[in-house]
């Protein structure tokens, strides 16, 4: 199968990035869309030119870090799934595929396709935990959940947090993420002591952010690798909403949003540092 | 944490407004009284097809209250300050959080009703300045205007093509902003639920269209010579 790429190059955050077209001569039906990838880094090496990044680590489609934009649609054409399971047989021979990293202020561009996504990391320490006693682990079943409470958790719990909601978005809103993380916790009893800081603060954290708001147009939950419902959404502004009108003090928690990386030169500089 | 001065930030309905969910709430809201409003301005006007008695009769009932009156202005007047204000502040917000535009962009299960809210927005509110000019102040579009004839301002306003085809496109528009936004406010007021929600899409459709066949139904009768 023969495909035509124009992948988005950029070295850098602060450098200008542009799209770069690649022949593929040799593609595979079986491959997934990483895999083709993966050879075409293969000949980029071999003929000394530098590799596309890409972000990828359990490739069967459960760790959320894959994902980029296929012909316009995240995760490409075909449905609930991400890039790593996306076969090349979704593709025709002779197809041209524009790819392109998530675009969104929230989600700084690091290099190629790999974008900053640790909003979404700041959005669920604002507030997506609960508050559990320490001591002796408490009796299984303790607390009754009804079955389709459990399955609704579990649902919206499925969010993997790759960021394809934002990017398919046209306001580049993380409502769907940011509805799934409150909904998991939120329609659980375990969920309920928290339940109005939890909306309050997560909210918070992705206006915070820099994300757009939502007009409940239904592009993220189409593009979602895990079908996660507009539901979730509702549920979250109904959280904020009661929580916002009912709070009796200013109490939020919030984040400072940043995007410098503590790692790198402490490496370099540091040969006793430990991370 | 209360005891803390509260600034402008601790200020509830301050931080309400600040979040994009709260401009959406505001907007939600704003949206049912306007959309309230619609549906009882096209059930009212549709008197007309009863006669000018009648017609006159209404408008002056209308105006026999005036507290009633301006209480309905006051509430309209505020609700479509608020629904603008938040939607030019979201929309400015939608264009910070993407400034590096995508080179390919497909929409894959959006209607095109909620698509082009941005834009429907705008022209209903450039429409309903014209509106007020032509039909209440009596400025423009109507040659003969004259206070208190509202059936012989309405025939003459829309005797003129050009005058009824800009109203008749306006309707088309507002038709698509109900579409999308009479389920959406339930969504960003926190109702969805897999029973009710696809009802509540039908509604929206529904309404919307009943909505506009109601307006658009003068201006062709009037073109027309059903009314005259």
């Amino acid at each position: 199968m023969r495909l035509t790429l124009h992948v988005w190059r950029q070295q850098g955050p602060r450098t200008k990035g542009r799209l770069v077209r690649y022949q593929m001569d040799n593609v595979d039906h079986e491959m997934s869309m990483l895999e083709c990838l993966d050879v075409l880094n293969e000949e980029l090496i071999g003929k000394g030119d530098e590799p596309i990044a890409f972000e990828h680590d359990c490739r069967e489609g459960i760790c959320g870090s894959c994902g980029f934009m296929i012909n316009g649609v995240a995760h490409g054409p075909a449905r609930a799934t991400t890039v790593c399971q996306l076969t090349m047989r979704n593709f025709k021979d002779g197809d041209s595929l524009t790819i392109e990293p998530w675009r969104a202020s929230a989600f700084p561009l690091i290099k190629d396709l790999v974008v900053d996504r640790r909003s979404f990391d700041r959005i669920v320490a604002s507030g997506g935990y609960i508050s559990v006693s320490t001591g002796n682990a408490p009796d299984a079943n303790a607390i009754l959940v009804p079955k389709d409470i459990a399955d609704r958790a579990m649902d919206a719990a499925a969010c993997i947090g790759c960021g394809a909601c934002v990017a398919a978005c046209p306001n580049a809103s993380a409502a769907l993420f940011t509805g799934a993380k409150i909904s998991h916790l939120g329609v659980l009893p375990q969920g309920q002591p928290e339940r109005h800081l939890r909306a309050l603060s997560m909210v918070a954290q992705a206006n915070l952010e820099g994300f757009g708001g939502c007009t409940n147009i239904g592009e993220c939950t189409a593009v979602c690798p895990k079908e996660i419902p507009l539901e979730v959404i509702a549920r979250m502004n109904r959280d904020y909403i009661a929580a916002a009108l009912s709070q009796r003090d200013a109490e939020v928690n919030t984040i400072r949003p940043f995007t410098e990386w503590s790692t790198g030169s402490k490496l370099v500089n540091d040969p006793h540092a430990t991370s | 944490m209360g005891t803390i001065a509260l600034g402008v930030r601790d200020n509830v309905a301050a931080r309400f407004w600040g979040s994009t969910n709260g401009k959406k709430a505001v907007m939600a809201v704003t949206g049912l009284i306007l959309f309230g409003f619609v549906m009882g301005h096209m059930l009212g006007n549709l008197q007309i097809f009863e006669g000018p008695v009648a017609f006159n009769d209404y408008a002056k009932f209308l105006r026999s209250v005036p507290l009633g009156l301006w209480l309905a202005r006051i509430v309209l007047l505020t609700s479509v300050v608020l629904h603008v204000t938040a939607s030019v502040q979201l929309v400015l917000r939608k264009r910070r959080a993407r400034p590096v535009a995508y080179a390919s962009k497909e929409s894959i299960a959006s209607t095109y009703a909620s698509r082009t809210m941005y834009w429907s927005g705008p022209i209903i509110l450039a429409f309903v300045i014209y509106h007020l000019l032509q039909f209440t102040f009596g400025v423009t579009g109507v040659p003969d205007y004259q206070e208190g004839e509202v059936y012989r301002n309405v025939v003459s306003g829309f005797g003129q093509p050009a005058i009824a085809i800009w109203y008749i496109v306006s309707m088309l528009l507002l038709c698509l902003h109900l579409r999308h936004g009479v389920w959406s406010m339930f969504q960003t007021l926190g109702v969805n639920h897999p029973r009710y929600t696809p009802i509540l899409r039908h509604g929206a459709t529904l309404f919307a269209v009943v909505v506009a066949i109601g307006f658009i139904s003068i201006p062709v009768s009037v073109l027309f010579g059903w009314v005259s």
